[in-house]
């Protein structure tokens, strides 16, 4: 999590000693918005899913589901071929970079049932290995790519792990937030 | 041969080639034109009045290009193949008339000679996609060559039954013959066999697909720019004001039918003017279709040629013979050739065997869509706006 | 900087390798298509993407999300008026903003127009794919009027940056609701006179009907949406699955296919440009006077949180992921493009199809680099 003025790094000690020169506005959350579907789903899964260790919450107006790294393939394989939950139609497989970690988020949507939630999971920041979920759905493939192309994440079991957006040869990862926006040289 | 004679046929043959000129000039600046008003648009309107000058920059501008050759290429094939492609396309018009006694050499064999030479072009397609190491050249070479061959027999069979009609192959003899009644009257099916085969050998829309821009990119010709092009570009246009031709002096009666307002010798004076403005007609058909029709694949192109073209063909040669051989009126043949014509058509139309649906999209109206399974809150239709 | 191959090695069995791109008149754009034959037949076909890859959603992160809509225009370049609308959905979302009534219609009108001027740059252009040369201008005489309309609406033919975060920028012009009638008027008479030109002509249904099939199961799994999927049979539509604005307001129809073919993918786009037209008409009768914009700060600052929001362009189901840490510019931005998932199907399409079909079945899936790389 970026450093606010509510959420002081760890150690209680503070980075920087310099006061703000202006008022920060209040960070405030989003508040959840789960229509009837999601409250559904949402007890769904949790009944569901009740041997795994999978922590069931609420992003604004979708249902998440926290889980851990290498259970990722084994959940998403009961997603999709749960009939109650149908998860045909993976929507997005994004990285996100929170600096100290990375988190994987995989958008789920069922044509059948007509809902939809995320799954989570929380990468190391220091190389970061997921296995891949290619053999649940197809479109997972070009995805991850992507993400190990923007991120650097390394997807185990993946057929084909070639640059996919950027060129041969090209170091670093663009996507982290490390990655300097304006002072490289290219040539 | 008398040293007369030889000028003669030197001064005829360089006054061809000049008609000839001219003529691909007049035609590239036509079709650009009527291309571009069927698609909506001006053409050619800057280099002279109207663009009228715009061929004549064309050739300059590519005279004056430089002639790239590939560092592989093969180069005596490379550079011989613009000419293999070129000169039968001249070699034909040494023996088409296109008037009353407007013809270089005409020969008894005339149209036996025609069809011959007009093959070794083929060669010249090849030399070209094979000279210019480049892949794509030669998958465009190869092409070439099995529509060029496949289409050779339809394109003999129709002028063979034309040929049975007047029992000559001498083509001044069968525009004579047709003084009053065209071969298209008699032979409707000859006259649209004769044209499809004609349009595969010049390689146009719709069988223009070993030189199509969007898939093999000029096919055998891509490597070729400048003055060479230039040669090819020639071929292509001299051919097929030839094949226009043809369809005119075997089809619609050359400069003969129907009658002109003059007979005598005006008649034979304005000989020439009526036999370009039917030329010009068919030509403007062949633009036309290359406006309209998107192209066909390489196997569908065979398989048209080889299945429909080439029994049709051979139909409508037996049904000439067979009208000859009893003696029966020219009318007989022409309700059997418009029948042959009509099951072309009926084939082309729903080609049998393949699926020429139209009526496999339904619209789904959104409310009986947007209903969610009865697990689920369905959305009001309300007119509340959504998020 | 080393620069290495990526084709891999060919196969002793196998012909020829031919390479389409990235300098090609039928890519649609820089897009590499290495292909592996036999005789005429593919036995393999490998997409390169990423020529055109600008990492506009690592710009995002620099920018505030005013600037951002810059940056989606010039995502799917030629729907652009869709993607700026799935970015101002997604913060709409999470700052719980209510967009007023007029802004809606306004939105809803300027999408329909430009999904149909994005599919009649798919009609000429497949058209030409097909080696038809006439169409494409058809379709482009089309487009010119509808851009020209969006020029007087905001000021620009293509990059439009029209739509803001709770509503649009300006108000219509005076003319609009005459100029807006007329087009729609002629553009109806242009979408049935395109239809007679290509859609029953022999040559385009020999070229198209029966050209890669794609089954419903395999699109889904392939992650395909939009014209695609629907060609499949699946009845899926992101305005009726998942609705959003004003839809619900209108009649309208979503044709459907059942081969999945290129004939069907290609006649649903037609049948698509009928109904959007529709929707048109409906909404600019029903359009009353009102605000424009939602009353909020200048800079927004949506709250801490994360939103994933779908949509539907012209090319299928655009998904905008958008997380915030509360401050004035995004935290990350993942924009999931149709064209990226329905491009990555070209390789279970082309396998066993012929040469020639390639550029046919690359058409079809209507494909905007721009929104696959990125």
């Amino acid at each position: 999590m970026p450093e606010t003025p509510e959420n002081p790094p760890s150690g209680g000690k503070p980075a920087r000693a310099v006061p703000p020169t202006r008022r920060e506005p209040k960070v405030e959350a989003a508040p959840e918005a789960l229509d009837d579907a999601g409250i559904e789903l949402s007890s769904l899964v949790s009944g569901l899913f009740t041997d795994e260790k999978v922590e069931v919450g609420v992003e604004v107006d979708e249902v998440s589901v926290r889980v851990a790294l290498d259970r990722v393939p084994a959940i998403c394989a009961r997603m999709k071929n749960e009939p109650s939950l149908a998860f045909d139609y993976l929507r997005s497989l994004s990285v996100v970079d929170y600096v100290d970690r990375l988190e994987i988020n995989y958008h789920l949507f069922s044509y059948p049932k007509r809902h939809k939630l995320v799954i989570k999971a929380d990468l190391p920041a220091q190389a970061p290995v997921v296995p891949t979920v290619t053999g649940v759905w197809r479109t997972a493939n070009w995805f991850e790519r992507e993400g190990h192309d923007l991120f650097g994440v390394n997807f185990a079991g993946h057929p084909d792990l070639s640059p996919l957006l950027l060129y041969e040869g090209f170091e670093g990862h663009p996507g982290l937030k490390s990655y300097p926006f304006h002072d490289y040289d290219e040539w | 041969m008398t040293a007369l004679e030889v000028l003669y046929y030197v001064l005829g043959a360089l006054g061809l080639f000049t008609f000839l000129s001219v003529t691909v000039m007049v035609l590239t600046y036509v079709e650009r034109k009527f291309l571009a008003r069927i698609q909506q648009r001006m053409g050619p309107m800057r280099v002279g009045p109207y663009g009228t000058l715009q061929p004549i920059a064309d050739t300059i501008k590519l005279i004056m290009k430089e002639d790239i050759l590939p560092s592989w290429a093969d180069r005596p094939v490379y550079w011989l193949a613009p000419l293999v492609i070129f000169l039968p396309a001249l070699a034909i018009w040494v023996t088409l008339p296109v008037g009353e006694g407007l013809v270089l050499r005409n020969l008894d064999l005339g149209l036996l000679y025609i069809v011959a030479v007009s093959v070794l072009s083929v060669l010249g397609l090849v030399m070209a996609g094979w000279g210019s190491a480049n892949k794509y050249a030669m998958l465009g070479g190869l092409r070439a060559a099995g529509q060029l061959i496949s289409y050779e027999i339809p394109f003999i069979m129709a002028v063979l039954g034309v040929a049975m009609l007047s029992q000559s192959l001498d083509l001044t003899r069968i525009v004579n013959d047709q003084a009053s009644i065209a071969n298209i009257i008699i032979q409707p099916a000859g006259l649209f066999i004769f044209l499809m085969a004609g349009l595969a050998e010049l390689g146009r829309t719709p069988f223009d697909i070993h030189h199509a821009e969007s898939e093999v990119v000029g096919g055998p010709f891509v490597e070729y720019s400048g003055a060479h092009w230039a040669i090819i570009q020639l071929a292509e246009y001299v051919n097929m004001f030839a094949i226009a031709a043809l369809v005119v002096l075997l089809f619609l009666g050359g400069w003969r039918w129907p009658s002109m307002p003059f007979e005598g010798t005006g008649h034979d004076a304005l000989s020439l003017v009526w036999f370009l403005a039917k030329t010009y007609g068919i030509v403007l058909v062949i633009f036309w279709i290359r406006g309209t029709y998107p192209r066909l694949r390489i196997d569908q192109l065979m398989a048209f040629g080889w299945k429909v073209l080439v029994p049709a063909s051979f139909l409508n040669i037996v049904l000439t013979g067979i009208v000859l051989f009893y003696g029966w009126h020219w009318s007989v043949l022409t309700v059997m050739s418009s029948l042959t014509l009509a099951a072309i058509g009926y084939i082309i139309y729903r080609r049998p065997g393949t699926d020429v649906r139209q009526d496999t999209v339904r619209v789904v109206s959104a409310r009986d869509a947007g209903l969610k399974p009865a697990s689920q809150a369905a959305k009001p239709l309300s007119g509340e706006p959504i998020a | 900087m080393k620069i290495t191959q990526t084709t891999r090695a060919a196969d002793s069995s196998v012909d020829m390798m031919i390479n389409m791109g990235p300098q090609h008149p039928s890519t649609h754009g820089v897009f590499r298509l290495v292909l592996q034959l036999e005789g005429e037949r593919i036995v393999h076909a490998e997409p390169h993407i990423g020529y055109l890859h600008r990492g506009s959603e690592k710009l995002c992160e620099g920018e505030s999300y005013a600037q951002v809509i810059t940056l989606f225009d010039r995502m799917d370049y030629v729907a652009n008026l869709n993607s700026e609308l799935g970015f101002c959905m997604a913060v709409e979302k999470l700052m719980g903003i209510e967009v007023p009534d007029r802004a809606w219609y306004i939105r809803t009108i300027l999408c329909e127009l430009n999904r149909v001027a994005s599919h009649m740059l798919f009609y000429g252009v497949f058209g030409m794919d097909a080696g038809a040369m006439t169409p494409i201008l058809y379709g482009f005489r089309e487009r010119e009027k509808i851009q020209s309309l969006f020029e007087s609406v905001t000021g620009a033919r293509m990059m439009h940056n029209y739509f803001r975060i709770g509503g649009v920028k300006e108000e219509l012009p005076a003319d609009f609701p005459a100029r807006l009638a007329g087009i729609v008027d002629e553009l109806k008479r242009a979408v049935e006179e395109c239809d007679r030109l290509l859609t029953g002509n022999e040559a385009f249904l020999a070229r198209t009907r029966g050209i890669s099939p794609l089954s419903a199961e395999d699109a889904i799994d392939f992650g395909v949406t939009g014209p695609i999927l629907r060609s499949t049979g699946q009845i899926e539509d992101v305005r009726v699955s998942e609705p959003y604005g004003i839809y619900n307001r209108f009649d309208f129809g979503i044709p459907v296919g059942s081969t999945g073919d290129c004939w069907d993918r290609y006649y649903i786009r037609i049948e698509e440009m009928r109904q959007s037209l529709s929707i048109i008409e409906q909404a600019a009768g029903q359009m009353e006077t009102g605000e424009i914009q939602a009353k909020m700060r200048r800079i927004a600052r949506p709250p801490k949180g994360e939103v994933y929001v779908r949509s539907e362009t012209p090319r299928g189901d655009l998904g905008v992921f958008l997380v915030s840490d509360g401050g004035p510019k995004p935290y990350r931005v993942k924009v999931r493009t149709p064209s990226f998932s329905n491009l990555q199907a070209i390789q279970h399409m082309l396998r066993g199809a012929y040469v020639a079909d390639a550029v046919v079945v690359l058409g079809s899936l209507d494909i905007i680099l721009g929104e696959v790389d990125r």
